[in-house]
């Protein structure tokens, strides 16, 4: 296993590198197979490592491969190493494992597009997939970088992928740009650390802070550290301020969206946190911000979420609003629980997304919410695994949301970060409401067709049964590879959550002890350490715990009813609502107008001061006058110059004598 | 025995006449013929110093130059030639156009 490490990243690239050169010369079924069959080796090794890994010792739990050295230069030494440790073992299942179901299910959502544009498509997929892997399996952080950087090419790819839909292109270019602003501080950070500790090494790394002393109450170089490391995190995983991109990655095809949202990279700021787990438990401060940040965030994406009409927006902000609830629990040092919900998250996001793409593929492109309901009927495997992701991310009880957020709500609790419990708390009520507000909208109630949607399905289905109603426009479900992805990941939505269930309910959470030799330094009292502590943490809280776990089912259980009653039974009470708040609602539906603040703030400012600046006056003024000048003074002094060219054969013998008789001169004079 | 100043100084005067000639004559012939009398200046005075030095050096010089006069002589015959077919006139002043 040694030596097989490097092929988990490596099935995919070379899947990506074949599909890249040959791609438009094979058929859909050859280049999509191939892309898949990549995915599913790589899980197969992958699944592999995790086996052998779990054999291990607990003290000693790593698989390491020294693929090269990468970078040797005085007393630089990177290494291309990979590493399999337990929260590295959780990441790379759960990317190779969804990532394979998401190329599978691409395989039939995708059909339309021709051959080598399927191919185009299924190279970004598997070269997203290979950079996410060294992402995670990086030991280091240059070699994280590496992956860090190619999942920021890899979406601007995807998301730009129709790029003849300038809204796309615009998105792909957002996203890449906003991630950049993340990386220049995650670059500056990891420089930070290299100057202060001379090794880049995520071990080492550990091994030296944990010698040091936790900076409370003052801003030394861990703190200013992992703020900065904090900020690359908030690019990547679209936390405030740096949350604008992902909404308009919805551009991309639908099966990108899972893939950004569930197995990759919004996923990496919160595993880069967890793998540095040492670093900011030793910045208490730095920890302090990211909880506000993640509880905000999740706060205000799931207010968002409330009032958008486009199915798979509401489903960006929910990602958002999750991503914050992963902060939060990473903030308050729950790290095991902030994993934990980005696993089972992983499950039903994807799910969600994929089934919206089920819903949009059956309607030919529709996404407006609006002109959706009523495909209960003619769409059961859709609706079915749809309402299972969203009874899931609600935090219905037994369902694996349930588990994940119920626990980083009680260690928030637990904490004593009470106010951050009650922000939670709300996301989580405001969760249950937008995500059932999105099923009663788009599988409930009677169809609403657009206008222009009508009369076109009118034209194209006047010869088949068409008798009035709009349920008899028959609509196609998924097609068999969108179900099978659909199904299996319903499945893991509802039991993905039982490696986890607390003490509380009688469980060992054995994730949570899974993953703990994680957020410690090697060599520290692991596993059986923090085993103690959780056991001893839940038997003093059980009451609490159990306590929690019933105000948030409850609260889950009141936002769908509330959900419900509100849109399936009064539509009128949120056109009333809307209605009496208007300056809310447009506040709410125009995103809180952060992209109106940094459009002013930043991006007219610098257009302008570019445009008048830079291109009116340096550059024309500047650097084209520099230019022009020169050839002006050369031209005017050769039109004086040249006079000298008379022509007459006498003045030339005359300047020649001349000239001689002066050389002459000098030297008999001189 | 004539002393060598006295070769240099007919050589010398030669030579101003010569030159003389080319600035002073209108005649693109006679500028040739003037440019001719500069060079044989040049020669007296190799041989002159060739005689004095008792080595035959400026002698051989003088055939080389002899030799490149008289190609020069052909070139620049054939070229008043042509210019004379071409502008009808043998005055140097006549062929300013090749300028600026």
């Amino acid at each position: 296993m040694n030596r097989a490490l490097v092929l988990i990243p490596l099935f995919p690239l070379l899947g990506f590198l074949v599909n890249v050169s040959f791609g438009r010369r094979l058929s859909k079924v050859v280049s999509g197979g191939l892309a898949s069959a990549a995915m599913v080796a790589s899980c197969a090794v992958a699944a592999m490592a995790v086996w052998q890994l779990s054999g291990m010792p607990v003290a000693s739990r790593a698989i390491e491969q020294t693929v090269y050295t990468w970078i040797s230069s005085g007393d630089l030494l990177i290494d291309l190493t990979l590493r399999v440790d337990p929260l590295s073992a959780v990441m790379i299942l759960v990317i190779t494992g969804i990532g394979a179901l998401i190329h599978i299910y691409s395989t039939a959502y995708m059909h339309d597009e021709n051959d080598s544009e399927f191919a185009r498509y299924f190279s970004y997929l598997n070269l997203f997939a290979a950079f996410m892997l060294v992402l995670v399996l990086g030991a280091s952080f240059p070699v994280m970088f590496v992956g860090w950087e190619g999942v920021g090419l890899c979406s601007y790819l995807l998301i730009g992928f129709w790029y003849k839909k300038k809204s796309a292109t615009d998105a792909g270019k957002k996203a890449f740009i906003v991630n950049r602003i993340g990386d220049y501080a995650f670059i500056l950070g990891m420089l930070l650390l290299f100057a202060q500790f001379g090794t880049l090494d995520f071990q080492q790394l550990a091994t030296s802070i944990s010698g040091l002393s936790p900076e409370v109450g003052a801003v030394g170089v861990l703190s200013l550290a992992s703020l900065l490391l904090f900020v690359g995190a908030t690019g990547k995983s679209a936390q405030i301020p740096l949350h604008v991109w992902l909404p308009d990655a919805m551009e991309g095809p639908t099966p990108v969206s899972a893939l950004i949202h569930a197995a990759t990279m919004v996923t990496a700021g919160v595993y880069m946190i967890g793998r540095n787990a040492v670093l900011f438990s030793h910045a208490p401060e730095a920890l302090a911000v990211v909880a506000v940040v993640g509880a905000l965030t999740a706060l205000m994406a799931g207010t968002i979420g409330l009032v958008q009409n486009d199915i798979k927006r509401v489903l960006a902000y929910s990602t958002v609003s999750q991503l914050g609830y992963m902060f939060l629990a990473m903030g308050v040092g729950a790290f095991g629980a902030g994993i934990f919900h980005l696993y089972t998250h992983a499950f039903f996001k994807a799910l969600l997304f994929l089934g919206s793409g089920a819903v949009i593929h059956a309607l030919h492109g529709q996404q407006d919410i609006r002109h959706m309901g009523g495909l209960k009927r003619d769409l059961p495997v859709t609706y079915w695994t749809f309402l299972i992701g969203a009874l899931a991310i609600a935090g219905v009880p037994f369902l694996s949301g349930f588990f994940s957020k119920d626990e980083i709500l009680y260690e928030t609790f637990h904490q004593g970060h009470v106010l951050l419990w009650v922000v939670g708390a709300l996301t989580s009520l405001l969760t249950a409401v937008y995500m059932f507000r999105l099923v009663f909208l788009t599988f409930h109630g009677e169809r609403a067709v657009a206008p222009a949607e009508a009369s076109e399905e009118t034209s194209a289905h006047h010869a088949s049964s068409h008798e009035g109603s709009h349920s008899t426009t028959h609509l196609h479900d998924a097609p068999p590879a969108m179900a099978f992805a659909l199904i299996v990941l319903a499945l893991g939505s509802i039991l993905a959550g039982y490696v986890g269930v607390p003490h509380a309910l009688g469980g060992h959470n054995q994730l949570a002890t899974w993953l703990a030799p994680s957020f410690e330094a090697p060599g520290a009292a692991i596993g059986a350490g923090a085993g103690a502590v959780v056991g001893e943490a839940a038997a003093g809280a059980e009451a609490l715990e159990l306590t929690l776990m019933a105000v948030s089912s409850l609260i889950a259980l009141a936002g769908i009813g509330l959900a419900a009653f509100v849109w399936l039974k009064r539509r009128a009470i949120a056109q009333a609502m809307a209605d009496a708040y208007p300056g809310l609602h447009r506040l709410l539906l125009n995103k809180y107008y952060v992209d109106e603040l940094y459009d002013t703030a930043i991006v007219q400012p610098i257009r302008i001061g570019s445009q008048e600046a830079l291109w009116r006056r340096f550059d024309v003024g500047v650097i084209d006058a520099a230019v022009n000048g020169t050839g002006s003074v050369v031209a005017a002094g050769a039109d004086v110059l040249r006079r000298l060219q008379t022509g007459s054969v006498r003045a030339y013998a005359g300047s020649m004598f001349v000239g001689v008789v002066v050389v002459l001169g000098y030297y008999l004079w001189r | 025995m004539i002393p060598l100043s006295h070769y240099l100084l007919v050589s010398a005067i030669l030579f101003c006449i010569g030159t003389t000639g080319v600035f002073l004559r209108r005649n693109v012939i006679t500028i040739l013929l003037s440019i001719e009398i500069m060079l044989n200046a040049v020669n007296l005075s190799f041989v002159a110093f060739g005689r004095q030095m008792g080595t035959v050096d400026g002698q051989i010089i003088v055939f080389f130059v002899m030799t490149v006069a008289a190609a020069e002589a052909a070139v620049g015959l054939a070229l008043v030639i042509g210019l004379f077919r071409h502008r009808e006139s043998l005055n140097p002043d006549a062929f300013t156009s090749l300028k600026w």
